[in-house]
């Protein structure tokens, strides 16, 4: 079930955490009216209150908190009544020199991920926080310390963020990978975040370690930020299991710290370590209100929370046990709804999925319809049209719509009716005597040789329409 | 003459604006060489406000409640395009890009902006010699404080430069600097006045509260800067800050209590001088000559509210005054790391109290430390509002001292921090319970100066306390 991890010897069983950051698909900022837009030029989506200016308040914006709690909801967390705290640091891009976040008591708790492999990872928390601004340092390679002068851009500055955080419960690179793939469906299902990994509005950061296999202890682990994409982290987690496996090996130990991923490197460099972290002096922020969501607001979210992805391919496996991961890949599409519709239409679920999984992808599929795809189905299963035409049909469908009996008319499909194909086996068997016999009287490997010369002409007659199953069987069926 | 009275007699037409407005800045250049009320008096502003005043009454439009009454600003309330400092050098020419709530309602209501007044820096002290550009001094004495840190706005009004003024109170701020220059002042319900646009001390602390030679016009002002702010989300919502017009109702059938803890008698803190307690008696004499009962409750964790202050006030401080780093705004002190030039700016614009009360904040919300200090602090809060709720079972207002002295000399506090904070114990508890008081001048002490006595409320009862206020007032003047 859960994918083998290669790079670790077998000994070794690697203990990953994630903590993910969504930038929430709001109009505006978490606490200010500004817009909260991607490529706006910089420094341009500001105000007093997201450059913390002296005297600037915060108000919390509660189409925020409502996308806060439908996730909440969506990872099966339970929403608590909470406070937004301050973090006390200081960096240039953190305008006010503190984060507002929220830290022991945050909106959501306890939840979990059901991955499409069917196993199940811990969500810890999930809370409110507002992102920062962005630092570019110019000059010297772009790196703080070479840099001659440094650029903060606070259009990003007070954007609402979640963070995810998971338990220490993923047990291998490709669960890692499942995991964040299937929040990321989440997120696009509930429509709370556009979570472009590539355009940071979905980040990871994974917190490694790993353990002799069999044991339940949590050994020390570190953090690795700095990851763009799912192949990174990846790599990431990886190489800094691969690391630990190797301290330990030698007699050394891994300390807490945090890594950076090094991509053109391949391999995660030192950060900050624990001696020397922060101390974030976290109190509950006195310029807003504790956050009391009601039984009804939540049971409200319940009520609006669209199907998810896990109920979606468990929808779909229910109606066709057998195609699994086909379920997988046309949930990811958004084309389930479109399978189930057909299904109730009349198609047979396992050849539909199959079809679709295979045949069907493509970025625009709107012409295709329930009801003609049933059909489609249909002629395929009663053996109207072969594999091959039922594709061919199908990408007719996607390019210009209508009925797959009339496409498949205009095509010429029609003639391969039973009747037809018998009549022009029959013609042959008429036309070839001495290949018939060879097929009628001639040994295994003779009778199959006969076989592949009849169909081939058949083929040959029909422009390669003809099912080479039924001709097989007609060929059997008059050598009695 | 009051400032409602000059109001009224702008706002018919039988003086122009600009002429009061003249008489103001006479007085100011003849002796605010001596006072040193002002960080900035805006002229020309006030000169172009005076004129739209004037055109208003004569195109036949009210330009407000408070029509051409010159009104001055601490200089920690945001004004548009106008230095707002703090009396800090880190903020030293430094122009806001905003109004604060309060300057715009105070400014729609038909004031005159006269200027920004000085303040202990950053509104910590209690005697106006903590600020970077030099002490005020207190009209009545040149050789004696005004009180703190709204030193400059109590001395403005005590000296005929403006009719009304703006502080803010965190502690006492402007209830003692009343006391100490025979005005009255109050500090409102916290959340009844916008805080948006105050440059933030000690955020749950902090209200913006009235100045004036008089109780009515000390109503006047509130009940223009009062009120529910969308900005400011710990903003009381539907609050009708109407006082004025039940203001002479007087006190008849009122339960009024003297707090044990600060009478100066047995079970008192120590420090309350005793022309100061006798001043307290005579009030309560005159209350109950006005119809109220008047008896001794005790409320012991008022002994308390030091401490906690001196921990709760400094820990939001030091996050708050974070933002002060030379990246945005304000001094930069350039240095070769962002990390140094952050410390560098720091050291050099920041003055000695401000730099002491960051270190105590930092330190109370250390790890380690959280629980003995900030969170005990947080449970003495908690602590001194079931006190005062009960005592309010049985009491419609409590009396007690403002200050435990008159206005103190320049200088004889400034070497030792602690006797300067025990000037705050009796104004201390009603910022952090959130609840409304009032300072009154009622006569003098045998240095001849003015006491203050101090009416407190529970939440929201600004309408009674304005009405006792008025009471001690009358009586006052029949005593004089
Ligand atoms: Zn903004």
């Amino acid at each position: 079930m859960i994918g083998h991890e290669p790079s670790l010897p077998d000994d070794w069983e690697l203990v990953v955490g994630l903590e993910v950051h969504v930038e929430l698909a709001t109009k505006t900022k978490l606490f200010c009216g500004c817009a909260n837009q991607f490529s706006s030029e910089p420094n341009t989506n500001v105000c007093p209150t997201c450059l913390g200016l002296p005297g600037s308040l915060p108000v919390l914006n509660g189409q925020a908190v409502a996308f806060a709690m439908t996730l909440g909801r969506a990872l099966g967390c339970e929403v608590r009544p909470s406070v937004m705290a301050r973090k006390n640091y200081f960096y240039p891009d953190m305008a006010k020199d503190f984060q507002t976040t929220q830290y022991d008591q945050p909106t959501n708790v306890d939840g979990e991920l059901r991955l499409a492999d069917g196993s199940v990872v811990g969500i810890e928390r999930a809370h409110i926080e507002e992102d920062a601004g962005k630092t570019s340092h110019v000059g010297g390679g772009g790196r703080i310390g070479d840099a001659n002068y440094s650029l903060v851009d606070y259009n990003r500055a007070g954007v609402p963020l979640v963070e995810i955080v998971s338990r220490p419960e993923i047990r291998s690179v490709e669960q890692a990978r499942a995991y964040v793939s299937e929040l990321r469906n989440i997120l696009l299902a509930i429509g709370v975040s556009d979570a472009r990994m590539e355009e940071g509005s979905l980040r990871v950061d994974a917190n490694v370690s790993v353990r002799p296999t069999g044991s339940q202890e949590l050994r020390t682990r570190c953090e690795i930020k700095n990851i763009n994409s799912i192949r990174s982290m990846g790599r990431a987690i990886e190489y800094e299991a691969k690391r630990h496996v190797d301290l330990y090996a030698s007699g050394e130990s891994p300390h807490q710290e945090t890594r950076h991923w090094d991509e053109d490197g391949g391999r995660t460099t030192p950060g900050r370590s624990k001696e020397d972290a922060e101390d974030y002096r976290y109190f509950q922020e006195p310029d807003l209100v504790p956050l009391v969501p009601t039984a009804e607001e939540v049971a409200a979210i319940d009520e609006q929370l669209p199907m998810l992805p896990a109920q979606r391919r468990h929808r779909l496996t229910q109606l066709a046990p057998n195609s699994a991961d086909a379920a997988t890949i046309v949930v990811e599409r958004g084309q389930d709804d479109l399978v189930v519709a057909a299904v109730a239409a009349g198609a047979d679920a396992e050849r539909l999925l199959t079809r679709v999984q295979n045949d069907l992808a493509v970025d625009d599929w709107t012409k295709v319809d329930a009801e003609g795809l049933a059909a489609l189905i249909g002629m395929e299963t009663a053996g109207e049209l072969t594999a091959t035409q039922t594709k061919q049909v199908l990408a007719e469908l996607v390019n210009h719509g209508g009925d797959p009996r009339t496409i498949a008319e205009a095509l010429g499909f029609e003639a391969m009716s039973d009747d037809a194909l018998a009549g022009l086996v029959d013609g042959l068997i008429a036309d070839h005597p001495d290949e018939w016999n060879r097929f009628v009287a001639g040994d295994e490997g003779e009778r199959r040789k006969m076989q592949g010369f009849f169909t081939g002409q058949i083929m040959k007659a029909t422009q390669g329409q003809a099912d080479g199953r039924a001709v097989a069987d007609l060929l059997n069926g008059r050598a009695g | 003459m009051t400032a409602l009275e000059l109001a009224a007699e702008v706002r018919s037409g039988q003086r122009r604006a600009v002429d009061v407005l003249e008489e103001y800045l006479t007085r100011i250049d003849t002796h605010e060489a001596s006072i040193h009320a002002f960080n900035e008096v805006t002229t020309d502003l006030a000169r172009q406000q005076a004129q739209a005043v004037d055109d208003d009454v004569q195109a036949g439009r009210d330009p407000g409640p408070l029509a051409g009454v010159p009104v001055a600003f601490k200089d920690n309330m945001c004004t548009r395009g106008i230095p707002t400092t703090c009396s800090s050098r880190i903020l030293e020419n430094w122009r806001p890009p905003y109004d604060a709530t309060v300057v715009q309602k105070v400014r729609a209501a038909g004031a005159i902006t006269i200027g920004k007044t000085n303040l202990d820096e950053f509104a910590m002290g209690s005697s106006t010699e903590n600020s970077a550009f030099g002490p005020t001094r207190n009209p009545l004495d040149l050789s004696r404080v005004p009180g703190g840190s709204s030193g400059g706005s109590a001395a403005a009004v005590a000296a005929g430069f403006a009719a009304l003024a703006l502080g803010s109170d965190t502690g006492g701020s402007i209830r003692q600097p009343a006391a100490f220059c025979g005005l009255v002042g109050m500090k409102p319900t916290y959340g009844a006045v916008s805080r948006y646009g105050l440059v933030a001390f000690g955020s749950s602390l902090d209200q913006i509260g009235p100045f004036a030679a008089n109780v009515a016009d000390a109503a006047a002002l509130y009940e223009v800067i009062g009120g529910h702010d969308p900005l400011d989300s710990t903003s009381i919502p539907d609050l009708a800050p109407t006082v004025l017009d039940s203001i002479d109702r007087g006190v008849e059938g009122l339960r009024i209590g003297i707090v044990r803890e600060l009478s100066g008698g047995a079970g008192s803190v120590e420090g309350i001088r005793s022309d100061v307690v006798d001043r307290v008696q005579a009030a309560a004499v005159a209350l109950e000559a006005a119809g109220a009962t008047v008896e001794e409750v005790s409320v012991p964790s008022t002994t308390l509210g030091l401490s906690a202050y001196y921990l709760v006030a400094p820990a939001e401080a030091s996050s708050n005054l974070s933002r002060y780093d030379g990246v945005r705004y304000g001094l930069r002190v350039d240095a070769a790391t962002t990390g140094e030039m952050n410390a560098a700016t720091r050291t050099e614009g920041f003055g000695t109290e401000v730099k002491r009360r960051i270190m105590l904040g930092t330190y109370a919300l250390s790890a380690g430390y959280y629980d003995a200090f900030y969170g005990k602090s947080l449970k003495v809060r908690t602590l001194m509002l079931q006190e005062f709720a009960a005592v309010y079972q049985r009491f419609d207002l409590l009396l007690t001292p403002t200050a435990p002295t008159t206005a103190f000399p320049l200088g004889e506090r400034t070497a030792d921090p602690m006797t300067m904070y025990v000037n705050d114990v009796c104004t201390i508890p009603s910022n952090l319970i959130g609840h409304p008081a009032i300072s009154v001048p009622f006569g003098v002490g045998h240095d001849g100066l003015p006491v203050g006595v101090q009416v407190l409320g529970p939440a929201l009862s600004e309408a009674l306390i304005f009405r006792a206020a008025a009471t001690l007032e009358a009586a006052a003047e029949m005593d004089r």
